[in-house]
């Protein structure tokens, strides 16, 4: 016991000492919480709009003034012919065409129809999506509302409508820092608990220190717990700071209890530390432990949820998912803080993750060697 | 990197020198015995415990002094001996006795970080590291490299001196005048042992007669005389060649009039007598 307290009294010291270790371990979680959630939006503005108008009424106009006036679009190009218009896609001035044809308030008048066409450039996916949906969700509604102008007289739908009605629960207003705060926060303590553990450990290595502390009669488990306590501490400060900056700076307070995100946090952490274990037995020098680990948390982050449903992904990548700690605690945050889950509706998390800690951990136990040969 | 056949016993309380050059094997067979790494084959046991089956024991009586050194370049100088007290289950107080001659040389740095120290004083603080737990065999892997020659001499000092208080101590060097400071020393080569003895002996074991041999164009002068079918033997030694030949007689007249044939100028030989280097170069011919 007062070898343990001994070693995680010199391993805090070194930390301590090291201005770069502190810097990072501070500074760069607030930045990362303070610029990521409020730059990653998925919600797409700003796009950029042409109108080929050859009808040029009343009708043409109200349409361009109400998808101009939604917020999402901004009229950048008004073209006479669609060529023209094309050119200004081509040109990258703009994004996205609406067409209105010649005659298009006479058709709707006389025939109550009017075809409109929407060109969309689809370099950038997402955007060409969400814009082409944007727009024909605009559309419809005018549509409706020229229905509803038209149609007055009339006491029943000649022909029956489905109306759909959506209620967003536990996001109501569909907040996307709410949603992102959570999951930038499970990167930060990922990063914290498999890089800096890791290199932690190759250092000595690299410096021949752990020569010496081989020689010695110290166990096994003190020397791994040694290491693993303070950067699971370090890991717990991050994180509290991270759940105070969401509660301060977004407003974002948990709906479930700060016990249960903490507790979720030290059995994630054992796993996540256990992975960080893992990577430092086998790499020899800090730059091989750094390039693994970068590697192994790019993965692990973008096959999480945090940026892309997982539900969106193909079959065999949700297999995958499946075996990523992450995954589990982007899930878990979410939960405790969106939905106030409790212990018991992350249970399943909880003997996920225990698994994860036991057989990382067991690995790297198993593959530490004092004596080498 | 690979050891062969070697065997040898380590008198209690002696210096024993393994000297041998650089990637002969000399720290294979330091980590082997501080049970830091397994041998393929064969047996070793250090103050009565094998390397293999008794490794818990051997790492409570064994100090070892790497050739790099390796302390905490950012923990001062006393919480790095704190530390390696702690890891050895034991305190500064208890065994402050053995390191006291030591620690107090660098006693006025003790709040300076390791990494701040000059070479003399890392030197010194790794010792009383390595000694900090009152080892009984003390390795230390090449513990002068690099070092001055004032530090390298009061090193040696304090080996004497931690020899008289009984401690074992195996200490490797590249350098062969080091050798003559040991009490018993073994001459390594590719992994093998050369020979095994005191200094003393050594040197005695060189039975041919050793000439020196100065001249203007020592370049020129070595690749001759090595041509020579009458001479067994020729290295630079410094300023002068070092030369034996393969046998006994008259042999400063053949040299001088080797020499003569070559048209040097300012030739100088005499005959002098082998140091263990000159027994290192013979052996390793054999």
């Amino acid at each position: 016991m007062r070898m343990l307290k001994f070693l995680l009294w010199k391993e805090l010291i070194q930390i301590y000492r090291d201005p770069a270790i502190i810097r990072i371990l501070f500074i760069m979680p607030m930045i990362q919480l303070l610029i990521l959630p409020l730059a990653a939006d998925y919600e797409i503005k700003n796009i950029n709009l042409g109108i080929v108008d050859q009808d040029h009424t009343e009708y043409s106009r109200q349409l361009v003034n109400k998808i101009v006036s939604s917020g999402y679009f901004r009229l950048k190009d008004y073209s006479a012919t669609f060529p023209q218009g094309l050119k200004a896609i081509e040109l990258d001035k703009t994004d996205l065409i609406l067409e209105i044809p010649p005659h298009f308030e006479r058709d709707i008048v006389k025939e109550n129809q009017a075809p409109l066409f929407v060109a969309v450039d689809a370099i950038n996916g997402v955007k060409a999506g969400m814009g082409g949906a944007y727009i024909q969700g605009i559309i419809q509604n005018y549509n409706q509302d020229i229905r509803t102008q038209w149609i007055q007289e009339q006491h029943f739908n000649p022909q029956p409508t489905v109306e759909v009605t959506t209620a967003d629960w536990y996001n109501p207003n569909m907040n996307y820092r709410v949603f992102m705060v959570p999951g930038i926060l499970v990167m930060l303590v990922t990063m914290i608990g498999s890089s800096f553990a890791s290199n932690n450990i190759v250092r000595e290595k690299e410096m021949g220190t752990i020569e010496q502390i081989n020689v010695s009669p110290i166990k096994k488990t003190q020397f791994i717990l040694g290491k693993l306590i303070p950067f699971w501490m370090l890991a717990l400060t991050v994180l509290t700071m991270g759940l105070l900056i969401a509660r301060f700076v977004y407003g974002i307070i948990p709906l479930g209890h700060y016990t249960t995100i903490y507790i979720f946090a030290t059995i994630y952490l054992l796993a996540i530390l256990g992975l960080g274990l893992l990577l430092s037995t086998y790499a020899q020098t800090q730059q091989q432990s750094m390039l693994v680990s970068f590697f192994v948390t790019m993965i692990f982050n973008l096959l999480s949820g945090l940026y892309t449903p997982i539900e969106s992904m193909p079959a065999w990548a949700q297999m995958i998912t499946r075996f990523n700690p992450v995954s589990y605690f982007i899930e878990v945050m979410r939960m405790v803080m969106l939905k106030g889950s409790s212990l018991a509706d992350i249970k399943y998390q909880i003997l996920a993750l225990i698994g994860f800690a036991v057989f990382f951990n067991t690995w790297a136990i198993l593959n530490y060697r004092k004596r080498s040969g | 990197m690979a050891l062969n056949g070697i065997s040898f016993a380590v008198e209690k309380g002696e210096i024993f020198g393994i000297i041998g050059p650089d990637g002969a094997g000399k720290t294979s067979l330091f980590r082997i015995l501080t049970t830091l790494l397994l041998a393929d084959s064969g047996s070793a046991s250090v103050d009565g415990f094998n390397v293999v089956k008794d490794y818990k024991q051997i790492r409570n009586h064994v100090g070892y002094m790497p050739g790099r050194f390796s302390l905490y370049q950012d923990l001062s100088v006393q919480e790095n001996l704190e530390f390696f007290a702690t890891i050895f289950n034991t305190s500064i107080q208890e065994n402050y006795d053995l390191v006291k001659e030591i620690y107090q040389q660098i006693e006025p740095f003790k709040t300076r970080k390791a990494g701040q120290l000059s070479g003399g004083m890392k030197q010194k603080l790794a010792l009383c590291c390595a000694l900090i737990h009152k080892p009984s065999v003390l390795f230390l892997d090449e513990p002068t490299t690099g070092v001055d020659a004032v530090s390298r001499k009061e090193f040696w000092e304090m080996l004497f001196r931690l020899k008289a208080q009984g401690i074992t101590i195996l200490v490797s060097t590249p350098y062969m005048d080091e050798a003559s400071l040991c009490d018993r020393v073994a001459l390594i080569q590719k992994g093998s042992l050369l020979s095994i003895n005191t200094p003393t002996s050594i040197i005695r074991e060189f039975k041919k007669p050793l000439w020196s041999v100065r001249a203007d164009e020592m370049f020129k002068l070595m690749n001759e005389l090595k041509n020579d079918p009458l001479i067994e033997s020729c290295y630079p030694f410094g300023q002068v060649h070092h030369v034996v030949f393969k046998t006994q007689a008259n042999s400063k007249e053949k040299l001088e009039h080797l020499t003569k044939q070559g048209n040097y100028n300012h030739v100088e030989v005499k005959p002098i007598e082998p140091g263990i280097e000159d027994c290192f170069m013979a052996l390793m011919k054999e």
